[in-house]
């Protein structure tokens, strides 16, 4: 089985900016980390390898240089193969534009039978990658999912939902993508941490891809952000302290009461 | 492009009732159609729903049924299939799905097929003015920031939209519309549904509910975090958890609120023993009104808090418990007095057994 994981790199949630001119995420110099459920992802398909020894994994992330790093501890983990899809084309993607990036080089790497992906990623939170990008491949898609049985030909996964967890069936080649519940990621060790380091990663562009630049990054992205504002954030709670408690607990039933929701 | 017009929404049912989010869609959807100068239609895929005149006593001028009493269009992929023939056929202006599961699956999927925009997770829609755009505004990095985007030439225009960002549609059973039956190929059923089994731990639906309320770690203990349970369950609020709460094995992953767990907006959300680290904060910070309980008054937590009670949680919680047992008790009491009803002792012995019992 040949198992293909999306990893994104994202900026550490504790430093991200946006670009208050032209609402753009800034990065670069800040601390960059692998988005937490891609790590789930990479985890999966770890276990998903130890189960049979013909399967192999490839790791595929689109972003600037830097996402090597990202890349680099999908090698760690258990990859086989990693490609960076870099490129200046590429820049100021939205969803639409990054799927048609991803896709092309998953159809590159076939035969593929199963793509892993994080349900969402920190930066964006769209969650919409992976249902897009097994769109454009015409593979059947389950997100929310937290547990992969594989068997021959087709998986049998668990999904969660709003009120409860559904069990479906899934011919492969399929697109998964997985919540944080469905594993407890390691840490690789220090020595798979080095020999990453050694690997060799190559990076498509549009050529690579056979994609034209006409229909890629900022020009092939059909959303647009025209405004970037800060929301309401600061409330000026009011305030019980210990000697108001009984005050406080007052304070809250009437509110409750007000608001009519007892 | 100039043939596309009217705003179209994507219904939920489940169990044969119409999802309550629908009804904010409805509502929603409605003021955008209004602004446009078009009609609003609703789509639904699936089993055909008990009553789909329903959606058009609240506002749709047109209700599509979708592959009727066709099971596999529950499942994402069948339905997106079935609905992108409808939009192309249809070709509205503006589609709109609840950011649900669901809607948070198919929706991609159209987009796709249909190479447009697509904005997740919106809690605001507005039709500009000037440029008669949907303009689409979204929390982004964590609820941070506000961002306002737009789809300037492709169409149709797509969101999904968190639960509570309108209310619901009120009921005119006067309104007039059509319902239209459709059938569309849906695919070779490459994922089936074999089984759906309900979250028993889950007794309030997190993104629906009114109220939330949510421990932390400065419950101590799976005993202390019981007293959080107790209060949500006096309130008939939906439980919510930090992944402190959830890593200790207080509470399911599906209880979690935060950047790795559910987003959420009740009107009410309750946090109690919670730090409020910016991860917790992205999943509850756009809540209409805030109360947090700590411990500690520098905590984090009441930076966003529209009302704070420093003190210990273990304490206020069951005090808080008694007392809304109290309040509901006198609600009822005075609806039953005021509807003359006589069994007002088996009511209060109910309420009291339920909630306080087991307290002192
Ligand atoms: C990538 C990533 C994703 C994450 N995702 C999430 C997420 O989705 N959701 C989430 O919640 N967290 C998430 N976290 C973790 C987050 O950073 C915090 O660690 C977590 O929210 C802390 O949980 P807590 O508030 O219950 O515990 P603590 O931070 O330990 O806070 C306990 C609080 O209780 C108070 N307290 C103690 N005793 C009492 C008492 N007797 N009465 C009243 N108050 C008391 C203390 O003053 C303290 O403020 C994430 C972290 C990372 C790195
Ligand atoms: N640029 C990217 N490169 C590789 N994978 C990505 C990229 N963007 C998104 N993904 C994948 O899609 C998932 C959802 O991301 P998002 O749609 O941005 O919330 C991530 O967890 C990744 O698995």
């Amino acid at each position: 089985m040949h198992v293909v994981v999306l990893l994104k790199q994202v900026p550490a949630t504790d430093n991200v900016r946006l670009d208050p001119e032209t609402g753009t995420m800034v990065r670069g110099t800040q601390d960059n980390i692998l988005n937490p459920l891609d790590q789930n992802a990479l985890a999966e398909a770890r276990r998903i390898k130890s189960l049979d020894g013909t399967t192999t994994v490839t790791v595929l992330s689109m972003g600037p240089e830097t996402a090597v790093e990202a890349l680099r501890e999908g090698v760690a983990v258990c990859a086989d193969r990693a490609v960076l899809l870099s490129s200046r084309a590429f820049a100021g993607s939205d969803t639409i534009a990054t799927s048609k990036v991803l896709a092309a080089a998953i159809k590159k790497l076939m035969p593929v039978d199963l793509v892993l992906a994080g349900e969402r990623a920190t930066d964006g939170e769209t969650g919409q990658t992976g249902p897009m990008v097994a769109a454009r491949l015409d593979f059947p898609v389950v997100t929310f999912v937290r547990r992969v049985d594989v068997q021959e030909g087709a998986l049998s996964v668990e999904r969660i939902v709003e009120d409860g967890f559904e069990e479906l069936e899934v011919d492969l080649p399929a697109l998964i993508t997985v919540v944080k519940d469905i594993n407890e990621p390691q840490e690789p060790s220090l020595k798979n941490r080095l020999q990453a380091k050694k690997v060799q990663v190559p990076v498509w562009g549009p050529e690579e891809l056979g994609l034209s630049t006409e229909d890629l990054g900022l020009k092939g992205s059909p959303t647009r952000v025209v405004k970037v504002f800060s929301p309401k954030l600061a409330r000026n709670a009011v305030m019980f302290d210990r000697e108001e408690m009984e005050m406080g607990i007052r304070q809250i039933i009437d509110k409750f009461t007000l608001l009519n929701v007892i | 492009m100039e043939k596309h017009q009217g705003v179209m929404i994507l219904a939920e049912q489940k169990n044969g009732l119409v999802h309550p989010l629908t009804y904010e869609l409805l509502s929603l959807g409605r003021d955008l159609a209004d602004d446009l100068g078009s009609t609003l239609s609703c789509a639904l895929t699936g089993m055909e729903p008990l009553d789909p005149a329903e959606l058009i006593m609240r506002g749709a001028d047109i209700v599509y049924l979708v592959n009727p009493g066709r099971p596999e269009g529950m499942v994402a992929g069948p339905a997106a299939r079935a609905l992108t023939d409808l939009l192309r056929e249809v070709k509205p202006l503006v589609v709109v799905a609840g950011a649900t599961t669901t809607g948070r699956t198919v929706m991609p999927l159209i987009a796709v097929r249909l190479e447009t925009g697509l904005t997740a997770d919106c809690t605001s829609l507005a039709i500009d003015p000037e440029t008669g755009l949907l303009l689409q505004t979204r929390p982004a990095i964590g609820g941070n920031v506000m961002a306002t985007i737009k789809t300037p030439s492709s169409r149709p225009q797509m969101a999904t939209v968190r639960p509570h960002a309108a209310p619901q549609a009120g009921r005119n059973p006067a309104r007039r519309g059509t319902i239209v039956r459709k059938d569309y190929p849906m695919g070779a059923g490459l994922e089936r549904l074999i089984s759906f089994v309900r979250d028993e731990t889950q007794l309030v639906n997190l993104q629906e509910a009114d109220v939330i309320v949510t421990g932390g770690r400065g419950m101590k203990s799976r005993e202390g975090f019981k007293l959080v349970e107790e209060l949500a369950g006096v309130l008939g609020a939906g439980l919510g958890a930090s992944r402190g709460a959830v890593d200790l094995g207080w509470a399911p992953y599906s209880h979690q609120i935060g950047l790795s767990g559910k987003t959420v907006a009740p009107k009410v959300y309750l946090a109690i023993g919670v730090s409020g680290q910016i991860q917790h904060l992205a999943g509850m910070q756009t809540s209409e009104y805030i109360i947090a309980i700590n411990e500690d008054p520098q905590a984090q937590i009441f930076r966003v808090a529209d009302l704070g009670i420093v003190g210990d949680a273990l304490k206020i919680v069951p005090r808080l418990t008694r007392e809304f047992s109290k309040a509901r008790i006198k609600i009822v009491d005075k609806h039953l007095k005021e509807n003359n009803i006589s069994n007002r002792l088996s009511w209060e012995e109910t309420l009291v057994s339920a909630s306080v019992a087991n307290m002192d």
